[in-house]
Order: C-alpha cells, then structure tokens, then sequence
C-alpha cells in the first residue's frame, strides 16, 4: 500500500512547496529592482555555501557538526527519495545511501533537540521548539519505509495500520521539511537561504578560490541626481528585492543578539527582532507571532506593518519605533555573526536615511550637528579655518606648499578635540621620529562624512564626500594615513563609488611598516600590563587586527586580550552617530566595556580611534588607563642605532620639541 | 459662549541668512524661527495657511538656503524676483497688499545686507498695520483679534491683544526651528514673480565694510562672598541715571540723546 501512496505524498509535497515558492519569490519581488546575475548567482552558491556560511556557523562547533549531519542527512535523503519512493527506482544500493542519509539527519536531530532542550535566550522559541521533532519524524519516516526496499523487512511487513501510521509520519515530516521550506516555517531559511547566498546584493564580501578573504563594508551611495530614487526606505517594498530576500533567510539563531552592544545595553535595538520586523512588513500583519527576545523595554504584539505601510509613523506606531533604528551603533557585530549573511546595517541606515532626508527627524543633537555638517563642515561647528591651531608649534607641512608628497596625514576632526590633540601630537612625533615625507591638508580638509551618512545624511555625505574629493584630487600622494578609523573606512572604502580611489592606512598599520623598516626603535616597555581594544571601523570594517598588536608586541607590550576582542570585539558605544543621538538604555555602552577591559586585570587600555578614546575615558571609575597607540608609542621611542640613522642628533631634537 | 477659532492667513516673510562663522548662505535663524512658530500655528489652529515670501535675487547659493525653509514642511515659496541692490520694501508692501493675510511674521533683522532691522517697521508703515516685536507665541486668534506673548528680558512676558492683519517679529526667544529635511526641499516648488526693480538708492550710497566689535561697558563686581557675586550677576541692570522724557518736542528729544551719546563716548564731544 505505501508503495502507491508516497509518490502521491512526494510529489504532492513536491507540488505544493513549488506553490509555496511562486507565492515567496512574488513576496520578495516587491521590493525595488537590484540586478544581480542570476546564472553566476547560482553557480557560486556551492562555494559560498560550504566555505563562507560554513565559516561563520564553524565557529560553534557542535552547532556546525549538528548542522553539517542535520542538513546533509536531508538534501541527500530528499533527493534519494525521490527517486527510490518517489520514481519508484528500488536499488538496493540507492536504497542503503537513503538508509544511510536518514541515520545521519536522525543524529544530528538528535543533537537540535538536546540544544532546544534548554535554549539559550537568544534562540527564538514558538514554532522552532517542534522542529527536531519534525526533523525527526522526516529522517524516521523514511528510514523505516526505506527498509523493505533494501530488503531489510518484507514489503509487507506489519499490517495496514502500522502503514498508515508510517505514512502520517512521513506526511508531517514532508510537511515541515519540503511544504515548510517555501510556505513559511522553520525550515524557510534553507529556501530563502539559499537564494539570498545566491543573490546577495554584496557578492564581493564572498571570498574566491583565487585567495581573498572577501570584504564588503562600505555603505552603497544613493543617487541623488535622480529624483526619483526614494531617499531611504519608507515602506518594506522601498528595499531591493535581495534585501527583502535576505530578511526572509534568517534562522532566528540570535547570534546577532547576543553581540549587540545596544541589546546588551537596554537599548530598544535586537538586531534579531529588526529583521524579523522586516519580514512582518515584507508578508504584512503583526509581530505577535515571534518568539524571541524582544526590543527592550518593548512588549510584542504592539506593532504591526504591510509592504507598503510606513516601517516608521510619523506618529503613533508601525512596524518599528525611530529609537530602534536610532540605538544602533553601526558596530556591524551582527553581521559579523550572522550566518545567512544578513546585512543589518544597510538595513538600519537605509531606513535612517528616510527618518533624516523625508521625515526631517534626526533627534537628539542629530540636527544640530547635521546644520553645522552642511555650515561649517566640521560636527561641532567650530570655524574651519581653526583646523590647525592645536599644531601652531609644529610647523606642519601643508599640501598646499608641497603639491607632493609620500604620507598624506589626515587629521579628521579630531583636529578639534583637546583629548585627541594629544594623540595627534604623538603621531607627528613619531613620523618626524621615522623621517616620514608627510604633510596635511590644514583647513583645506573637511569631515569625512562618516557621521552624516550613518545618521542617514546622504547628501550632506555625498556633497563634503565631493569637495575632499576635489581636494585631494590637486595633489600627489602615495596614501592615506589618518589615526580615525573612521575617516579610514569612508576614505578607503566609500569615496570610491564616487570617483575617490586611495591607498589608506591606519596608523598603527603605518607604524608597524615603519617599525618593521627598521625606521624606529622603542625602549622597552615598563608599565604594567596592557590589553588592546579592537575598533570596529578598524576591525570589522576594514578587517586590521594585526598590524595594531604587532606594534604593541615591538612596544615590548603583552597584550591582555579580553574574552571579546578581535573579530568578536564589542562596540564602545562611539559609533554610527549614537552619541549624538543618545537613545537612554539600562546601561552604558562604555561602561561595559570597561568592564571588559576590567576582567583582564590590564591597568592600560590601549585604543586606535578618537572615538574610542573619548567613549572609554568617559567611564567614571575605570580601572584602566586609555591610551592611543599613537601615545605609547611616541612615548617609547628613542633614537635609532647610529648606522640605521645618520642625522640622529637632528632627529632627536624635532622629536622632542614636538611633545 | 467660546468664539469660534477659525484658521488664519499666515505669510512668513524670509531672507537669505549668513553663518556667523564661515559667512555661508542658510536659512536665517530668526526667520526659520518665524516659520517654525507659523507652523506650529498651524497645528494649533486647524485650517490655517502658511505661505513663504522672499524678495530678492535668485541664485545657486540664495535658492540652496530659501529651500532650507521649505524643507521644513512647505510646497512653495513665492520669490519676488527682483536685480541685485533693489530695495525690498516696496516689492514686498505691494505684494501683502494686494492680498493681504492675517499675519506676517519675520525675523528682527536679516543677517545680511543693511541687517538694521527696519524692515519691518518700513512695512507696517506703509501698510498701516500694527507691528508687535519680539513675538514668543501666538495664543489665540479670535473674531480678528490676536492674543500674543511678548517676550520681555529675563524670561519676562507680556500678554497682547492686537488686531490683525499685524506684522509680528520674532528673534532668539522663539522657538528653535524644526530641522529642514532634504526631500521635501528638494521637491518643493519656487513660484517665481520678477517685480519691478526699484533701486534702493540710500544703500547704494553706503559704504559697507565689516563690522568692529563693539565696545562694552564693564560692569565692576565688587562683591566679597559667592553671593553677592551671584546677585550681581543675576540682577537686572540698574540704568539709575535713565530719564523718561514726556511731551517734548522731537528736537529735545534728539537734543537729549545726543547729549548722551556725546557723554556716553559714542560721537566725538
């Protein structure tokens, strides 16, 4: 009897799931048009799917074991099941391959269910609690009715209704597995998975077999030349297709929550929640199905959106509140962690941009520092022609006098701040120190642009973007060094989509060179133990963890890493424009930081960004010091041995005028 | 029995402004506040129409700053347009006339140009409206007759009935203005009217050079504890040897503030 009725079961399932499938992909196909080759899509899949996915999910190993057996076990046993069950091909030998698929998807059942036995908070509960049961109604089901093809059992073994007990089993196990995929379930993410791998909208953030890690962090531009490009998104079908697409693959696996600083901290952010809002607005309905962390400090079940409803009210409530969007620090730690490779932070500035160009509400100082942007081109509006008046004593080399040089030093605005200063200070130190041919632009630099476009600014962005452009188009020079890592990432990786194309580097990568050249030599160190706080515009964004502890490693330095650091390390609460905006949480983000910095037992902190500094030295009662590399190092240099410097005494005396 | 509030014809009239810094072209702030206090008439008082009114040149830098105020909510702004060096007034007295509203808002004064701010008074004067300066909100506007708040020193303010259509000014004690968003002003419309030119022959005649900081008068603190110090700071400044003239003539006015200006420094005794 099972023989007639699982091919009707298959292909039915079959049927359905292609339903199911038409009706998602005219859910994504709302969103605006985003081209992306389909063929070369697909024909990278494979490699994208089994090295830079299986990266990410690598880095818990039972997790990765768990889904390597779960999800391996059901492709093959899918497919060898259609064709034993479904087309009817009773081979022995396929018959043992699908006895042998099922086993391992069996296992690694196994190991789902002993995770969702007591699951961490950030796994979402609801519907995901019964997928190991179904996982392992599918992998039972079709063992057992696969055993008498292999001739283990008689074909007509037990009666009638243990086969229709079998093939209940078997229904819900295709139910769940196939007619899920497509119509909305737990097992949705390998459908829409897939297609996102496929079609991502950063195909080059993919690594490729000719070497590369793959890396794609800049914000894409908008075009404001035509009017009719909407400024930001509005409403779910305002985002590309792919976007959308990549909403409906996340597995609600949380990892993006567990690393959010603005999460961690009480703020109403869950990178998690945002995306499955996201997938709320692109179906249409309320969240009150989801069952995961909420928003802190926001019930489930208040908000609701269609894919053409606005994601933010301008009054009352939608899909999500403004201080969602506004809480996040652009520390791209979610994305880091996400294994479909969802990119939260496009999502979160595209929706910003919206807030700030149509709506006119950035809040907190957003305004005002925006106003002194466009004004005054620099955050705190202070007048443009006072750039250099911390370096009156250095008599630094300008551009302008120069036209040439090796090392364009790019101050950012910093430049304005007595703290940074100091750091500034120390890195002319140290050039000067290294007989570096470097020179500034003075008043003729501009903000980067880095604060305005994550508050959404785009034009304020693109018109500052533009003018430095501009600027620097008029001289020559082999790179970019600045001590911002923020200015870095804008200068390095979005000036070029439009027309600015630089070699830049961080400081602390320029002086590891200039160390390795053989240009410095460093006392020893003899202060007490240091660890090293990562930037994220540095790390994530531009993906330099080493060059900064080769530098401390030349300083003599240990470095005390905390549990988070790296790739994994926490945001200090500076970025993406969130000072200025200040959405209040339970705590501070840089508080837990310093905590972090704490649990080391390091009475230094040392820090690669003006940023940084500024957040972590705003702890009240820190146990640590904060203190730039740019600082440590000038601190520690001392005259190079004779032969490798010959106009030492010279060198000596700039150095030390400079400090 | 409560009269009916109905909605009003409000014009906010606004100029091409001046960062106090880098002397780039913006919205001017008093008459953003001007609008933003408009606007918020509008919310207060269902059916209200808010127009924007600008006499001046067109070009690249002042269009870039007259949308700054339309990206805070508006479709259009009407530009009387009119050659470098005209003089506003005129243009701007026929274009209320012709069709006028209930209230005119402006900022004090412009941050460029003469910057004297007489216009508004020059315009109340030819209209023959009452002009109330200094405006920090509109209370009602009731049967033709506006309740205002006047802002007064200190945080002082006086209540005022006038009857529309008025010229109201508004300076720093306003409220801020909302930010200007990019789309809209972008969107937003320009209805352009070139008017006649007619020159603006004193000004013609000045000589404009930036302006000195001016000298101040130091107040001496002799104050031995915090608090006296503290009082000094927060007391009304004692004028002790002001003096309220009353029906004199215009010249023993001029003769008396002259008198002063001589023992004050200001003109060469």
């Amino acid at each position: 009897m099972l023989n007639t009725i699982l091919p009707i079961l298959i292909f039915a399932a079959l049927a359905l799931a292609a339903v199911g499938a038409g009706r998602r992909v005219r859910l994504w196909r709302q969103g605006r048009p985003s081209p992306v080759p389909l063929l070369k899509g697909l024909a990278a899949l494979p490699r994208r799917y089994l090295v830079d996915l299986h990266h990410v999910v690598a880095r818990d190993k039972v997790m990765s074991n768990t889904h390597v057996a779960t999800a391996g076990g059901f492709v093959a046993a899918a497919v060898l099941m259609i064709l034993v069950h479904g087309l009817g091909l009773a081979n022995p030998v396929l018959g043992a391959l699908l006895l042998a698929a099922s086993a391992c998807m069996f296992v690694g059942s196994l190991f789902v269910a002993r995770r969702r036995r007591d699951p961490p908070a950030r796994l979402s509960r609801g519907p995901w609690m019964r997928l190991p049961k179904s996982l392992m109604a599918f992998s039972l089901g079709v063992f057992l009715i696969t055993l008498p093809t292999v001739g283990i059992l008689p074909p007509d073994a037990g009666s009638w209704i243990l086969a229709l007990v079998l093939a209940a089993v078997v229904v819900w196990g295709l139910a769940e597995m196939v007619v899920g995929m497509t119509w909305g379930g737990p097992m949705k993410h390998a459908f829409a998975g897939a297609l996102h791998l496929a079609f991502h909208r950063r195909p080059e953030r993919f690594s490729s077999k000719a070497g590369g890690e793959g890396r794609s962090t800049g914000l894409k531009a908008l075009d404001l030349e035509n009017e009719a490009t909407p400024l930001g998104v509005e409403t779910p079908s305002d985002f590309t297709w792919n976007q959308l697409l990549g909403f409906d693959a996340c597995v609600q696996c949380g990892r993006c929550e567990a690393v959010c600083p603005a999460f961690a901290a009480g703020q109403p952010l869950n990178p998690k929640k945002l995306i499955q809002d996201m997938v709320v607005g692109l179906a249409g309905g309320s969240d009150a199905g989801y069952a995961g962390s909420p928003y802190p400090g926001k019930p489930v079940g208040e908000h609701h959106g269609n894919p053409h409803g606005p994601i933010v009210a301008r009054q009352g409530t939608a899909l999500v509140d403004a201080e969602t969007l506004w809480s996040c620090t652009t520390c791209r730690a979610c994305v880091e962690e996400c294994p479909m490779m969802i990119e939260h932070v496009d999502a979160i500035v595209d929706m910003r941009r919206h807030l700030t160009l149509e709506h006119g509400n950035t809040p907190g100082k957003g305004a005002e520092v925006l106003d002194n942007l466009i004004a005054t081109d620099n955050p705190g509006g202070f007048d443009p022609g006072s750039r250099l008046h911390w370096a009156a004593d250095l008599n630094l080399p300008r551009m302008a006098d120069l036209g040439q040089v090796d090392v364009l030093l790019w101050l950012g605005d910093g430049a304005f701040d007595m703290r940074n200063q100091r750091t500034l200070r120390a890195l002319v130190k140290v050039l000067r120190a290294a007989e570096v041919d470097f020179a500034v632009l003075g008043d003729e630099e501009r903000d980067s642009g880095d604060v305005a476009r994550r508050l959404g600014d785009e034009a304020t962005f693109q018109s500052l973007a533009r003018r430095n452009i501009a600027t620097l188009s008029r001289y020559r020079f082999q790179r970019i060094v600045t001590c911002d890592p923020h200015s870095f990432h804008v200068l390095g990786n979005e000036y070029s989509e439009l027309g600015g194309h630089y070699a830049v580097q961080h400081h602390s990568t320029f002086i590891a060179e200039l160390y390795d050249a053989g240009r410095l030599a460093f006392s020893p160190w003899k202060g007490g133990s240091v660890t090293y706080h990562d930037p994220c515009y540095l790390g994530r964004y531009n993906g330099e963890y080493e060059a900064p502890r080769r530098v401390l490693e030349a300083l003599g330095i240990q470095v005390a890493e905390m549990e988070r650091s790296g790739f994994r390390s926490r945001c200090c609460g500076g970025g993406g424009g969130a000072p200025i905006i200040d959405i209040p949480g339970e705590r501070r983000i840089p508080d837990m930081r310093m905590n972090d910095v704490k649990e080391t037992g390091a009475e230094l902190v040392a820090v690669g960004c003006p940023q940084c500094t500024a957040m972590l030295e705003g702890v009240v009662d820190a146990s640590a010091e904060v203190r730039d590399i740019a600082e440590l190092v000038a601190d520690a240099l001392v005259a190079r041995p004779a032969a490798a410097a010959p106009r030492r005494s010279a060198d000596k005396t700039t150095a030390e005028e400079v400090i | 029995m409560r009269p009916e509030q109905q909605g009003v014809e409000v014009a906010v009239l606004v100029s091409v402004g001046r960062h106090p810094i880098t002397g780039r072209a913006r919205r001017a702030d008093q008459d953003a506040r001007g609008l933003e206090l408009a606007l918020g008439l509008g919310h207060q008082l269902p059916g209200s129409r808010v127009s924007l009114l600008h006499a001046g040149v067109l070009d690249e830098a002042s269009e870039a700053s007259l949308r700054g105020y339309l990206g805070m909510g508006l479709e259009t702004l009407t530009l009387l347009e009119q050659t470098e060096g005209a003089d506003a007034i005129p243009a701007l007295a026929e274009h209320l006339a012709a069709a006028p509203p209930q209230l005119v808002i402006t900022g004090a004064r412009a941050e460029r140009g003469e910057g004297s701010g007489l216009l508004p008074y020059a315009l109340a004067e030819r209209l023959g409206w009452p002009l109330v300066s200094g405006l920090a909100a509109v209370e009602t506007v009731e049967n033709g007759v506006a309740t205002l708040l006047q802002a007064l020193p200190r945080g002082q303010r006086r209540r005022l009935k006038v009857r529309l259509p008025a010229i109201l000014t508004v300076d720093a004690a306003a409220p801020a203005p909302r930010q200007s968003a990019f789309g809209p002003a972008r969107r937003a419309e320009l209805e352009v009217t070139p008017v006649a030119a007619e020159p603006d022959r004193e000004l013609a005649q000045w000589r404009l050079a930036p302006a000195r900081k001016r000298p101040k008068r130091l107040k001496i603190v002799k104050a031995a504890s915090a608090r006296d110090r503290f009082k000094a700071a927060a007391a009304k400044a004692e004028g002790g040897s002001g003096q309220v003239l009353e029906g004199v003539s215009a010249e023993q006015g001029a003769e008396a503030i002259y008198k002063l200006l001589k023992e004050e420094g200001v003109l060469p005794r």
